[in-house]
């Protein structure tokens, strides 16, 4: 019966214009509670992800996140015994916040007591404080004067329930978050980047980390109620590692990770009011993982598409030597200054398309012209540049041959190589060092190479 | 407690379920790996539920490929976005596993009405329930036992027959290489095995405890064993007792408080967490209990020596005879540690006690001239060939005195008096 039905019904129901800006306006109350309050959040958990990413610490956090469901129900249990209503959500969060600060420790002294790397610390805490409190959960359905309904919205998030008081501790908490990184930004950044430089100079660095962690710590426990415990850690890292393709300065990379942080927040909080059955806290997640993709792939810094166009670039430049270099020999080599196409796979062992394509290319740089339909020859611009490629190529060669004793027939192969590289500093060292003629012979047959 | 054959039956099908995870778990705790089983268990959640919405059932079947698949694509990522990317191994894993698990809810909640397995049941698993899932029917036997056996004889299995290449693999991948073992391929097999194992385990213990079972009882054997294969014993048959002693916690522990019991499966996790702390505790190598006795000893040992060289030193000027405040004074340690120290040299015959003063027996006293005569030639050495002020010679002498060896002091030549002019005491 359930196959019936099928697929068909699950179909996202478009909102009309009118909904639309409803919700952007933010007009509706409960939108506006919502999309203000996670979008605080995105703003805080990107500023601390930041720094909980550039000291590696990203599973720590969810370790830390899972941990926290014990001291919810503990604390839950407690209010409850001292007859209170139980779900004070200050209280929870204070149970909370002390269950992952237990957590993080936890994690510490199995580093520090075993001989069982970060991996298993963070793998052994999380596990069995979520499974102690799932037994508490359990436990605390029963109390008699306890309403346990919604305790279990801190699992997976419950943006529904917040209110505006909620979303205004989170504002508060997002501005704290902010002031104390301006604060601390540059101690924070010694504390990632050179530890031990800083402990030298006299920074208190344990108490720096302590301080870093209780702050993700923090933010961790505001995010649990509108993106829930199993997630949480998504905010804080996502947005951070996607700043990280963007900028390599630390300042501006807190900006940019507040911003996409902030950004998601607001898209995530704006697509769930708007889409009927999408919970906030995954759609926010999921947004997220757009903006990492979306930096991954055309971020400026290491992003995919930037990386190949650098490769690429590289590629080109040094067929470009390494054809100008072709023509300089095979020109030296017959005495002549023309050469065809054929003399130019014979040096090199390229195809004969290649060869002309690159020919090609040097056409239109001017270094090369045809003189004839088989012939071509370099020009003056071409010769000169020419001149010095291979200039870098035998000096080098040289060098090997005088100061590593390689054998004459073994150095041509990795001048190759390094001729691309050699940059002005070293070839007047290499000068200098070699006392050679302006332009050395070629210490072997050139195009013997095949 | 009121027992029933339920509960016989939870035992076995968490007791099957804990062993099964417990092989992959003990090559990623090896390989320190730990969180990709937290990683590709995480995952298992979206891949239900995209096997759901394209064959629009619950065929267990389907579940499993689509789990398995979006488990292998979820090891395939992280191994992509961390090369790639240039990004650390632990944020890799965290942005791919929230994301997938993310999409997951996403689309449970958009096929809510007609899905009766919820997010929860994903969480929690279900094995309180496993009895009464008894399919095929007749043979007595729940479903959720039967899947188990064939996951824990399959894991067996597949480490079996690839047990050298997981040993060098995990050990030394160069090695492993030059050996002619594809590293990747051996790690997609143990991603494979990781994530059919996650799928297996879920419905009995839920997606986030299959962590409990796969990382905490190979780390607990870590700290017994430093054999590979004996990891694996170790890990089973702790997550075997784990199991066991989860169940029994649930239905009684809290009985104690009035409350009627708690869940298997987070209990099964407790306990793994329980016996890894008593493992800590206890373990004969590397258990903290040990090692702060062999630090203790090492340095009741010490003591030992520096109070037969103190009363040697004290009859050699024509003294021999002193309270445990004194010693403890002049060695520079607490009284209570010169007591276990005096008491230990009791035992060995090596001083007596007389009107609440300890002097040196004949035994001792050979044991103590040893001593003084390899601190002298320590002194007498270390003058001449670093020389250095006299009352640090003292110093570096009587540290080295302690872990002389006949072989060592033979060597150190020999002399009439140290360089304070003190004669060098002949072997006995």
């Amino acid at each position: 019966m359930i196959a019936n039905h099928s697929i068909s019904d699950s179909r996202v129901s478009l909102p009309s214009l009118e909904q639309i800006v409803q919700v952007l306006t933010l007009e509706e109350y409960n939108t506006r509670v919502v999309v203000l309050g996670v979008m605080a959040l995105g703003t805080a958990a990107g500023l601390v992800g930041t720094f909980l990413i550039l000291r590696r610490r990203a599973l720590t956090a969810d370790a830390l996140s899972h941990a926290t469901l014990p001291g919810i129900a503990i604390a839950f249990m407690v209010m409850v015994a001292l007859g209170g209503e139980g779900k004070n959500l200050l209280g929870l969060l204070i149970g909370a916040f002390v269950f992952g600060c237990i957590g993080v420790l936890a994690i510490l002294g199995i580093r520090h007591t075993t001989r069982l790397k970060d991996d298993a610390a963070i793998g052994i805490v999380l596990s069995v404080l979520f499974g102690l409190g799932l037994c508490l959960l359990r436990i605390a359905t029963e109390l008699p004067n306890g309403n346990t309904a919604g305790l279990n919205g801190f699992i997976f998030g419950k943006a529904a329930s917040m209110v505006a008081n909620d979303a205004l501790t989170m504002g508060v908490v997002a501005l704290g978050v902010a002031i104390v990184i301006g604060i601390l930004r540059k101690e924070w950044t010694l504390l990632c980047f050179d530890e031990k430089f800083g402990a030298v100079q006299g920074w208190p660095m344990l108490w720096l980390d302590v301080l870093l962690m209780a702050m993700v710590a923090i933010v961790t426990v505001i995010a649990l109620q509108s993106v829930g415990l199993v997630l949480a850690v998504a905010m804080l890292i996502i947005p951070a590692t996607s700043a990280r393709y963007w900028t390599t300065k630390i300042s501006s990379m807190l900006i940019a990770a507040a911003i996409i942080g902030c950004l998601s927040g607001w898209l995530g909080g704006i697509t769930s009011a708007l889409i009927p059955r999408m919970p906030t806290g995954p759609i926010i997640v999921l947004i997220c993982g757009f903006w990492f993709i979306f930096s991954f792939i055309v971020g400026p810094v290491d992003g995919l598409i930037i990386r190949q166009i650098t490769r690429l670039r590289l590629n080109r430049r040094i067929s470009m030597q390494h054809i100008l270099r072709a023509m300089w020999e095979v020109s030296e080599d017959t005495e002549t200054s023309q050469f065809s196409i054929e003399e130019i796979v014979y040096v090199r062992s390229w195809s004969k398309r290649t060869v002309s394509k690159l020919l090609r290319r040097c056409e239109k740089l001017h270094f090369a012209t045809r003189v004839s339909a088989k012939n071509w020859r370099l020009t003056q611009k071409g010769s000169a540049e020419a001149s010095r490629v291979v200039r870098n190529h035998r000096l080098w060669e040289v060098y090997l041959i005088t100061h590593a004793d390689i054998a004459p027939t073994h150095v041509d192969r990795d001048a190759d190589m390094i001729e691309h590289v050699l940059g002005r500093d070293l070839v007047a060292k290499l000068e200098l060092l070699l006392e050679t003629p302006a332009l050395p012979k070629s210490p072997h047959p050139v195009g013997e190479q095949q | 407690m009121s027992w029933s054959i339920i509960d016989t039956w939870i035992i076995i099908i968490g007791a099957l379920c804990a062993a099964g995870c417990a092989i992959p778990g003990t090559i990623l705790v090896l390989r320190r790996m730990s969180m990709m089983g937290d990683a590709i268990s995480h995952t298992v959640l979206p891949g239900i539920a995209i096997a759901f919405l394209v064959t629009g059932s619950r065929d267990p079947t389907a579940m499993l490929i689509g789990s398995v698949a979006v488990g292998l694509l979820t090891a395939f990522l992280i191994q992509g976005i961390q090369s790639l990317g240039k990004v650390e191994a632990g944020a890799s894993m965290g942005i791919v596993f929230t994301v997938l698990f993310a999409f997951g809810l996403v689309l449970m909640r958009q096929a809510v009405d007609h899905v009766d397995i919820d997010p929860d049941c994903v969480l929690y698993g279900s094995i309180e329930l496993a009895w009464f899932d008894q399919e095929p029917d007749g043979l007595g036997i729940p479903r959720g036992a039967i899947v188990n056996s064939v996951m824990l004889l399959a894991n067996l299995f597949v480490v079996l027959l690839f047990y050298k290449e997981f040993k060098i693999t995990s050990f030394d991948p160069a090695l492993a290489k030059s050996q002619g073992i594809q590293p990747s391929f051996m790690h997609y097999l143990l991603m494979t095995m990781t994530a059919t194992t996650a799928v297996a385990a879920f419905e009995t213990v839920g997606s986030i405890l299959v962590v409990a079972m796969f990382i905490v009882p190979p780390a607990t054997a870590y700290l017994l064993t430093n054999r590979f294969g004996m990891m694996f014993v170790f890990s089973i048959a702790l997550s075997i007792v784990a199991a066991a002693l989860g169940h029994l916690s649930a239905i009684t522990i809290p009985t104690w408080f009035g409350f009627s019991g708690t869940s298997t499966a987070g209990a099964m996790a407790v306990a793994t967490g329980v016996l890894f702390i008593v493992v800590l505790l206890v373990s004969p190598n590397q258990g903290m209990i040990s090692r702060l006795w062999r630090r203790l000893s090492v340095r009741i040992l010490v003591i030992r020596e520096d109070i037969l060289g103190l009363l040697w030193r004290l009859e050699e000027r024509g003294q021999g005879k002193m309270l445990p405040i004194q010693l403890s004074e002049a060695i520079g340690t607490t009284e209570l540690s010169v007591r276990m120290a005096l008491l230990s040299l009791k035992k060995r015959g090596s001083v007596s006690k007389t009107a609440s003063s300890w002097s040196l027996t004949e035994r001792g006293r050979t044991n103590a001239t040893k001593l003084v005569r390899s601190h002298r030639l320590w002194e007498v050495y270390l003058d001449k060939h670093f020389p250095q002020d006299t009352h640090q010679l003292h110093h570096a002498a009587s540290r080295l005195e302690h872990v002389t060896t006949d072989a060592m002091e033979s060597n150190l030549g020999h002399a009439e008096v140290d360089p304070h002019g003190s004669p060098v005491p002949d072997e006995e």
